[in-house]
């Protein structure tokens, strides 16, 4: 049989880039949940820098899947290959961009002590890198089993994010002066929120890689 | 995705008419076949392209009335010079045809035919020599065994192949391949395919071809041609993805009437 050499080898270039932009989003996740915890300004101004190259690898990878679809017209699973990829790199980029946004509050709350030590939300924010990291690798090693996994974690997720919302409302409405912080530490639970529906997004994407259904 | 690395012209085709009598075939043609690429020739029927590629081993000097003027440099050497020795140059420059048209004798002497013709009379060598070729035209697995058999009795696609071995036993630099898959069935066009990309590592190529996504599927460069001009040529990359010219773009999406 045919093996398509061209095709497979810049699929495997597409799947290398992919895997290196992974690594840097669990870079980025990981300094940025370091910096939350220990308010850390020069970190967090790593992951708002390292944000570029994120950026930078997500036009790399879509440039090289619009050349392999219109130079090799991939079809079934090919196809169901480079569109789906295609799709993760733009969840990838969004964690990217929600890690730096995280970090440009750590920022403005670098001169002033935390209402309270941090303990959920550093908890939240390390289930969401789990569930990233996960997610990336049922997508990698195309793991069905991990990426189900993956979808059933997100509830724990919403769970953290309402109950944390809500003692941060309660703390609002007891010490009106820490409004600023505690509205700033509900956009950073938000914004877990987020990536964790990106980690989901991911494991669906390789659901249907290999089933063909969402 | 193309590999940046530079590489030099194998063939430069310069400022380049052809006519068969009175008709002017080729205009102007302008264009480098780089060592170890394969580029592709496209274009609507009777837009110039199998008319270039057989001026590139002076095939065409077979056909009465046919007149050429420019240059085709060789490694640097004009073709079209009066002393240049084109048996030689049918040597160094091997071609494959649309249909496949092995000899009708077995497919050892199919290979060995031309190494026999320059002189080879050696059986060990022949032996070797008809091996490495088919080797490398991805056949030997499949023909080892009945190599006396009529080259005739093999399918189409293996024909073609044989076709291919033929044209490397004589030890080419560059091959020219005239629609080598149009009369293939899609598995078949596909091993050749994959034969291509494995034949770029030490043959320059040079493709004619009307299935368009074929010029796009395995070469790193495409020539796009109308009425006998060049109208781009570029890489592969970009001719398929954003090509400049709108007639190109006419072409390449279909639309073009």
């Amino acid at each position: 049989m045919p093996k398509r050499i061209l095709m497979t080898a810049q699929l495997d270039v597409i799947h290398k880039s992919l895997a290196k932009m992974t690594a840097l989003i669990s870079k980025s996740l990981n300094n940025m949940i370091i910096a939350l915890k220990e308010q850390d300004l020069i970190l967090a101004d790593e992951v708002i820098e390292g944000d570029e190259q994120i950026d930078a690898m997500e036009l790399k990878i879509e440039k090289d899947c619009i050349l392999i679809l219109a130079r090799h017209q991939p079809i079934a699973s090919d196809l169901r290959d480079v569109t789906s990829v295609f799709r993760v790199i733009s969840d990838l980029e969004r964690i990217g961009d929600q890690c730096a946004d995280i970090c440009e509050y750590i920022k403005l709350m670098a001169q002033e002590e935390y209402i309270k030590t941090l303990i959920d939300i550093p908890q939240m924010a390390i289930e969401c890198e789990k569930m990233i990291n996960m997610s990336i690798r049922s997508f990698i090693s195309k793991d069905l089993e991990l990426a189900k996994e993956v979808l059933m974690m997100d509830n724990t997720i919403d769970e953290y994010f309402e109950s944390i919302r809500e003692e941060l409302i309660d703390i609002m409405n007891k010490k009106p002066d820490t409004v600023r912080q505690c509205t700033y530490l509900i956009l950073i639970v938000k914004y877990l929120e987020k990536i964790a529906d990106h980690a989901t997004n991911i494991s669906g994407w390789l659901i249907y890689n290999i089933t063909g259904t969402h | 995705m193309n590999s940046k690395k530079q590489t030099k012209p194998k063939i430069q085709i310069k400022n380049l008419d052809f006519y068969y009598s009175d008709f002017k075939a080729l205009k102007s043609v302008d264009l480098d076949i780089l060592e170890n690429k394969v580029t592709a020739f496209i274009g609507p029927s009777g837009c110039g392209k199998s008319t270039l590629l057989r001026s590139l081993n002076r095939i065409n000097d077979l056909i009465q009335g046919t007149r050429v003027e420019g240059t085709v440099l060789l490694d640097g050497e004009d073709i079209y010079k009066d002393d240049y020795d084109v048996i030689a140059l049918r040597t160094k420059v091997g071609m494959v045809f649309q249909k496949p048209n092995p000899f009708p004798m077995s497919i050892y002497d199919n290979i060995a035919y031309g190494p026999r013709l320059n002189g080879i009379k050696s059986k060990s060598l022949l032996d070797e020599i008809v091996e490495s070729s088919l080797k490398s035209a991805a056949l030997w697995g499949e023909v080892k065994n009945i190599l006396s058999r009529n080259a005739l009795s093999l399918s189409g696609g293996q024909q073609q192949r044989l076709c291919i071995s033929r044209a490397l036993a004589v030890s080419p630099d560059v091959l020219l391949m005239d629609e080598p898959t149009s009369a293939l069935d899609p598995i078949s066009t596909l091993k050749i395919e994959d034969l291509i990309a494995e034949l770029k590592k030490d043959y320059t190529i040079a493709i004619v071809t009307h299935n368009m996504q074929q010029g796009a599927r395995i070469s790193d460069k495409t020539a796009f041609f109308l009425l006998g001009e060049v109208i781009e040529f570029d890489d592969t990359d970009t001719i398929f993805s954003n090509p400049s010219n709108p007639k190109t773009e006419e072409y390449i999406t279909g639309k073009y009437s």
